[in-house]
């Protein structure tokens, strides 16, 4: 009824802005607290710190926000990141006889790891737009296949970059311009255009038209199909990109790279205020998300009062937080 | 005349600073159906509600048996025997009916579930309905209407004594109300108060036994429906006079702008040919299941098809709705809320997403939409309380009413309207009847599918009924008229249904 909604949406308004706001204070007080408990929290070291390990993740999780907001999911991330990481790594050392030490190689190797992150997720939205097998299966299948190929390809044990080129691709991770390192850079650059990509393009429009209701989509002449399958590989194409910011920091690869990166990936979407179930998607939120988690491990690390074991559990009560603070905007309305 | 079970005494309510309901007053009894009627936003789900305890009145009070009552909670309502039934069916598909009808007050032998109980108990409610369903039957496998009877046994079982029926006809076809009506006239002489509503007047002429006629949150009229004709309660609830509710038909051009060649949908249709000319209006007839919905579905690339669609004798590549829209053809649903709007996300977001790229370079065009949604309002008569309102709020008719713009934002030269006013009321439909003609007008051509009789009749030049995924016959001029529709829709051959 015309009449009734008039009222609601003011209502709505108010709720609403506490409910975007929510993470960002959340942000905000996580911050004051740190500063009080060590005086050494805000220093450039320890900001730096945070920045580029979150760094990773944040790269991931922006494209997951991508994934979710279609009403997807990708929890082979971790697995493709180790895959990818694995695979760099051989080609860069067997293209050293051809190519030489030298950076020819490292790009080389960072467009291989561009190249298989986006087959990889490309692969993962083939299967799930076009076989139409449910995202949680395929990408819980594949998760497992990536992870067993790095393993099977490092033998048990653990890839690592040749010592010459370690040298050379070292800056990628330690090095930045004006004091800011390339992982802060990237991963601000990463966030920036997703942020205008979700909010201003058609790509960011269709992707939540699919996901609040993929039958409208396809009425509304949306290419449902392809738009879904874009979704995936372009999340593989971060995770490679991920990959390459990862690899110089500590030159190698295992079965046990990038273990439970997914599920911070997709905690840091939810806290953001992305629903799960898709439909509306929050770029800005992700990596408000992604510095959440970053600074929890970081203050327990810092501060001794609670034992930095117990981050996990932190961590997992905040998720949960975060979804039920998600549906008690939902009944209120 | 008895006294009366459940009373509305002064009722106002505000949301907000808006005043949607201004002092209504009337009574249901025992053995009678109330009928309430009013334009859509009228105030009649308010009222409803009110007297099913899921909105409290801000003035005014609720009585039952002639005692002021509270009714917190929709629960305490139905405690009391005051039980609405909604539109959208709130029953659980996966379970039985009889799981459904007890569901939440199930019938238990010490811990565990009374089976035998309860179907035997399911089973003589449905008999008391005559309806034939098996309360082992899933939900999800009977048809809509018995799903509906499935409710009101599902309120019996709680010991209805009001029943309070939103539209229980909306989405039944004509038969299927024939027997919901039959059902209601039993419910009344067993003694049960209905407040009934419904948008198709000659169901309330039939079964009312008083009228209650809302406009714009006022009761502008109350009584026995004894000699109340349609036209005087479509003009009481619309506050105008409505003699002309279809205007005259325009003449098309000669111009072929679709045909449609040997078109099968598997399953659905076979073997369709028909073509469209520029401003005309083509009405599709037939029974709901004929295949008239699946049929265009598969000409605008909805549905995987076979056979030839060309516009302006070019062909059309199959299977995308994107080619069919950048041709010029467009398809409105006719399931608005379920394939039409997303009814989570804000007006401007839903008006544009067909026409997305015509209002996007790299990035979209956000003044455009703003532009684009000032102009939908205005040119459409959307009435929204606020521009920033999710398109779920709005009602039916204004949900139609978008949904036009989106498709209309489009610009298209053929446009395929399905059920163009399902469960929307006499003004809107008049201003949508309007609309199609200005588009047959300005040089547009118009496809429109209907379930109801009068609006083909009225709006097309051309009629071609649908039966059983055929063409059972193309009627024009004077054929079009209901015997010949119905008898080709019931499969009588062309000659014999026009000699008929």
């Amino acid at each position: 009824m015309t009449d009734i909604t008039t009222s609601a949406p003011q209502a709505q308004k108010r709720k609403l802005n506490f409910h975007l706001l929510g993470p960002l204070f959340a942000l905000i007080a996580l911050i004051i607290l740190g500063a009080c408990l060590n005086s050494n929290f805000l220093s450039y070291g320890n900001v730096t710190n945070v920045l580029a390990r979150s760094a990773f993740i944040g790269i991931i999780a922006v494209g997951m926000t991508f994934v979710i907001t279609s009403g997807g999911i990708d929890l082979s991330v971790g697995s493709m990141a180790a895959f990818i990481a694995g695979v760099m790594i051989l080609s860069m050392n067997s293209l050293i006889p051809i190519m030489g030490v030298g950076v020819p190689v490292i790009i080389m190797g960072m467009l291989i790891a561009a190249i298989s992150g986006f087959a990889a997720g490309w692969l993962n939205g083939f299967l799930i737009a076009k076989v139409r097998i449910e995202a949680f299966i395929v990408t819980l299948g594949t998760m497992g296949i990536y992870r067993s190929l790095v393993t099977w390809l490092a033998d048990g044990g653990t890839l690592s970059l040749s010592f010459d080129l370690r040298g050379i691709y070292r800056p990628v991770y330690y090095d930045g311009i004006f004091g800011i390192s390339w992982p802060i850079i990237v991963f601000a650059a990463v966030a920036i255009i997703g942020e205008i990509t979700m909010r201003h393009t058609r790509f960011g429009r269709h992707c939540s038209a699919i996901g609040a209701n993929q039958q409208v989509a396809v009425y509304s002449a949306i290419k449902v199909n392809r738009v879904r399958i874009a979704t995936y590989a372009l999340l593989g194409v971060l995770v490679g990109l991920a990959t390459i910011m990862y690899v110089p920091r500590l030159g190698s690869a295992s079965g046990s790279t990038g273990v439970l990166w997914e599920l911070e990936a997709i905690a840091a979407v939810i806290i953001g205020g992305t629903a799960l179930k898709g439909g509306t998607g929050r770029v800005w939120g992700t990596v408000i998300g992604v510095l959440i988690l970053s600074l929890i491990d970081n203050i327990l690390n810092l501060a001794s009062i609670v034992s930095p074991y117990l981050n996990g559990t932190i961590q997992g009560v905040i998720v949960i937080l975060a979804v039920v603070l998600q549906r008690e905007k939902k009944t209120a309305d | 005349m008895t006294s009366p079970v459940l009373e509305i005494q002064n009722v106002s309510r505000s949301f907000g600073p808006v005043q949607v309901l201004h002092n209504i007053d009337f009574a249901l009894h025992a053995g009678q159906v109330h009928a309430l009627i009013g334009e859509n936003g009228a105030g009649k789900s308010t009222t409803m509600k009110i007297l099913a305890g899921y909105l409290q009145p801000s003035a005014g009070q609720v009585l039952l048996d002639g005692m002021p009552v509270h009714f917190a909670s929709s629960q305490v309502a139905e405690d009391a025997g005051v039980i609405m039934i909604h539109q959208e069916f709130n029953l659980a598909q996966q379970l039985s009916v009889a799981e459904n009808i007890f569901l939440g007050r199930e019938i238990k032998r010490g811990l565990l579930l009374d089976h035998t109980a309860m179907h035997d108990q399911s089973k003589a409610l449905l008999e008391r309905l005559n309806c034939p369903v098996d309360p082992r039957a899933k939900i999800s496998e009977i048809s809509v209407p018995n799903r509906q009877m499935v409710e009101i046994a599902k309120a019996l079982g709680r010991k209805a004594r009001v029943l309070i029926m939103d539209e229980p006809t909306a989405v039944l076809t004509s038969r299927e109300t024939d027997i919901l009506l039959e059902q209601i006239d039993r419910l009344r002489e067993q003694g049960t108060a209905i407040l009934y509503t419904s948008h198709k007047l000659d169901e309330i002429a039939h079964i009312a036994d008083y009228v209650t006629v809302l406009r714009d949150g006022h009761q502008v009229f109350a009584d026995i429906a004894d000699g109340l004709s349609e036209d005087q309660m479509a003009e009481t609830m619309v506050g105008r006079e409505l003699s002309n509710l279809f205007p005259p038909l325009q003449t098309p051009q000669d111009e072929t702008v679709l045909s449609v060649d040997n078109l099968s949908v598997d399953g659905w249709v076979e073997n369709v040919s028909f073509t469209l000319k520029k401003g005309e209006v083509l009405g599709i007839a037939g029974l709901v299941g004929s295949g008239r919905t699946e049929m265009m579905e598969g000409v605008v690339g909805l549905r995987a098809a076979t056979g030839r669609v060309a516009i302006n004798n070019n062909p059309l590549k199959s299977n995308s709705v994107l080619a069919a829209r950048q041709a010029g053809m467009v398809y409105l649903t006719e399931d608005r809320k379920e394939k039409g709007l997303l009814l989570q996300k804000n007006l401007r977001e839903n008006l544009t997403l067909l026409a997305l790229d015509k209002l996007s370079g790299v990035f979209i065009n956000r003044l455009g939409e703003e532009q684009a949604l000032d102009n939908a309002i205005a040119e459409f008569d959307i009435r929204a309380g606020d521009r920033e309102m999710n398109a779920g709020n709005l009602s039916g008719g204004n949900q139609q009413k978008l949904l036009l713009a989106k498709t209309m934002l489009a610009e298209p030269d053929i446009v395929i309207i399905d059920e163009p006013t399902r469960g929307i009321d006499i003004g809107t439909k008049q201003q949508i009847y309007e609309f199609i003609n200005q588009l047959a007008a300005s040089g547009k051509s118009v496809i429109v599918i209907s379930s109801e009789m009068s609006e083909v009749i009225g709006l097309s030049n051309r009629v071609i009924v649908m039966a059983s995924g055929r063409v059972a016959g193309e009627l024009t001029g004077k054929d079009i008229n209901e015997g010949t529709i119905v008898r080709l829709a019931m499969g009588m051959t062309q000659n014999k249904a026009t000699a008929a």
